[in-house]
């Protein structure tokens, strides 16, 4: 049975995580490939703080306001610069967050911090704690897509220029986007933290922020739950396919083109498609 | 003495970053396409290098045959990868490229194998005095020579030679360059061979250096590559050149006093990121 949970708390947190991408990615058009930088904020400010005794549901609350927080400042620096500088830029965020936490013996250097303690109820505690957090980020992310600010989102997404002529307040919607987006990661690393129990540097590096973008692309972009499934599907792959493991680089790296080339609309787009075509019948 | 020795490791550093960013700049100019894979491109290119050389090949040789042979690959990445992408937006070509980086990585870790691979007898190791107290091996000597060699070919072509001015009139207008009969698929063609084989020569220059090849060696350039040509302004050939030295140079003097912060990489992406705040539109260029 603990087999079971750890599985489903670790497909719980990528989907939550790869939600978080979606936000920003998806709903706003704003490509992110620095991702996992808040997934680490959030993991290392939950660790340190149930280190010294803090509960983690209450530990994730300020794990997610620092990743907000950061996620603010990167957002500030996406007014600055667009598409493929954005993408640079983000990119650049990732490569400081890993090269900074690496020089820090506050925060365990390389070696990283280990011996995170486990929360109360044990696993099962942990993993309700990731449903619940999970459910409660897809609903927000329902609701915000059926809102009106879904609509802003979708319209910068589409062409921020005439968003902007038709009196949407761009600046303001982007900086929505990557303040809910980086903080639902920050919590998903807080969980995250806690399911491995250890963590370093090198565990949030520029890996991490593509196998979050593969998940919202591969799942297509947008499209909430294309993500849900991908990210399920993604994060357990290793586990399905025990021989994969030591290929599971190249399977994620040939599934991320090989979508690319054939489907670039992802799961979503290849569903909707045999929807369509079954309707035309 | 220590600020001249900083200066000249960053001036060796950042001619290998011009050649393996010129590459990339091609294709960005040409297709608006972030060619990340291109760094695959150099990891093979100093696979070659050192596989030919160990066999007993010389080292001009493996150069030669490293550049004509990764350049082929690049021609083949862009027919098979990136020419049915062009009509998508600019971002699924990125990500595809990320995919198709990250799948060469792991295919030349199961090739090769995971320790990477060094030379028997590493040629060109000799230490000449530049002046008086001061060394430096022929390897870094050719790899600033041969990068103003091939940059200068490079821009001589490009400004004086009918294929030159045919790349250049598809950079500023495709539509119009072919209305004038110019050969698009061939200059796309001929550009990507150009770009790839620059970015062999970087890959078997830095095997020399290093005298160690491995699977991921192509990782930490791949991204540095990117930083620079937005640092150089995105499709700016000469600010590509003027961002990669400035980069060789502020690494090679933050790792000194920043070192004890931040990594390398981190200093570097520290700098590309203070630079887009204030010129988001690069280095060089004018809005």
């Amino acid at each position: 049975m603990s087999y079971e949970i750890a599985v489903l708390t670790s497909m719980s947190i990528a989907i939550l995580f790869a939600l978080s991408l979606n936000l920003i990615t998806g709903f706003c058009g704003q490509v992110s490939l620095g991702h996992a930088a808040f997934y680490g904020i959030g993991a290392y400010v939950a660790a340190m703080l149930t280190k010294v005794g803090l509960a983690l549901p209450i530990a994730l609350i300020p794990a997610a306001v620092m990743a907000g927080v950061v996620g603010i400042l990167v957002g500030i620096a996406s007014l600055r610069v667009r598409h493929d500088f954005l993408a640079i830029t983000t990119m650049g965020v990732g490569f400081l967050f890993v090269g900074i936490v690496r020089k820090q013996d506050a925060l365990g250097g390389e070696i990283g911090i280990s011996g995170i303690p486990s929360v109360a109820f044990g696993r099962p505690g942990l993993l309700l704690l990731a449903l619940i957090c999970m459910v409660l980020f897809i609903l927000l992310s329902i609701y915000i897509r059926r809102s009106w600010l879904g609509f802003a989102f979708e319209s910068i997404s589409d062409d921020e220029d005439t968003a902007r002529t038709f009196g949407i307040d761009v600046s303001k919607f982007k900086l929505l986007a990557f303040v809910v987006g980086t903080a639902g990661a920050g919590i998903a690393g807080g969980l995250y933290a806690h399911h491995i129990r250890f963590i370093g540097p090198d565990s949030f590096g520029f890996v991490e922020s593509v196998t979050v973008l593969a998940m919202v692309i591969v799942g297509g972009i947008g499209s909430i739950a294309g993500v849900a499934v991908a990210a399920a599907a993604l994060s357990t792959l290793p586990l399905w396919l025990q021989f994969v493991d030591d290929y599971k680089l190249l399977i994620y790296g040939s599934l991320i083109f090989i979508t690319m080339r054939f489907a670039p609309t992802g799961i979503a787009g290849i569903v909707r498609t045999l929807w369509q075509k079954r309707q035309a019948k | 003495m220590l600020a001249i020795e900083l200066v000249i490791q960053g001036i060796v550093q950042g001619a290998i970053y011009a050649l393996i960013a010129l590459g990339l700049v091609l294709v960005y100019g040409l297709l608006r396409i972030l060619h990340v894979a291109h760094a695959a491109l150099y990891t093979l290119g100093a696979y070659i290098g050192v596989i030919i050389v160990n066999h007993g090949g010389h080292i001009i040789v493996a150069t030669a045959v490293a550049m004509v042979a990764v350049g082929f690959v690049g021609v083949g990445v862009y027919r098979f990868a990136y020419k049915p992408l062009l009509d998508k937006p600019p971002l699924i070509a990125l990500i595809a490229s990320i995919g198709m980086f990250i799948a060469a990585e792991e295919i030349y870790r199961i090739i090769f194998g995971a320790y990477g691979m060094s030379f028997e007898q590493p040629p060109l190791q000799q230490q000449i005095e530049l002046f008086k107290g001061f060394h430096l091996s022929t390897a870094r000597i050719s790899v600033v020579f041969l990068s103003i060699l091939f940059i200068g070919v490079l821009g001589w072509l490009a400004a004086s030679t009918r294929t030159g001015i045919a790349w250049r009139a598809t950079v500023s207008d495709a539509g119009m360059a072919a209305s004038f009969g110019v050969n698009i698929e061939k200059v796309r063609y001929i550009n990507f061979f150009i770009g790839s084989a620059l970015a062999a020569l970087a890959g078997v220059m830095v095997a020399l250096l290093n005298n160690l090849v491995e699977p991921t060696m192509g990782a930490v350039p791949a991204y540095k590559a990117l930083a620079i040509i937005v640092l150089g302004g995105l499709g700016s050939v000469r600010g590509t050149l003027v961002a990669s030295i400035a980069l060789g140079i502020i690494e090679s003097f933050g790792t000194i006093y920043l070192g004890h912060v931040m990594d390398r990489d981190a200093i570097a992406f520290t700098f590309l990121i203070i630079v887009l705040m204030i010129r988001p539109q690069g280095l060089l260029t004018r809005r």
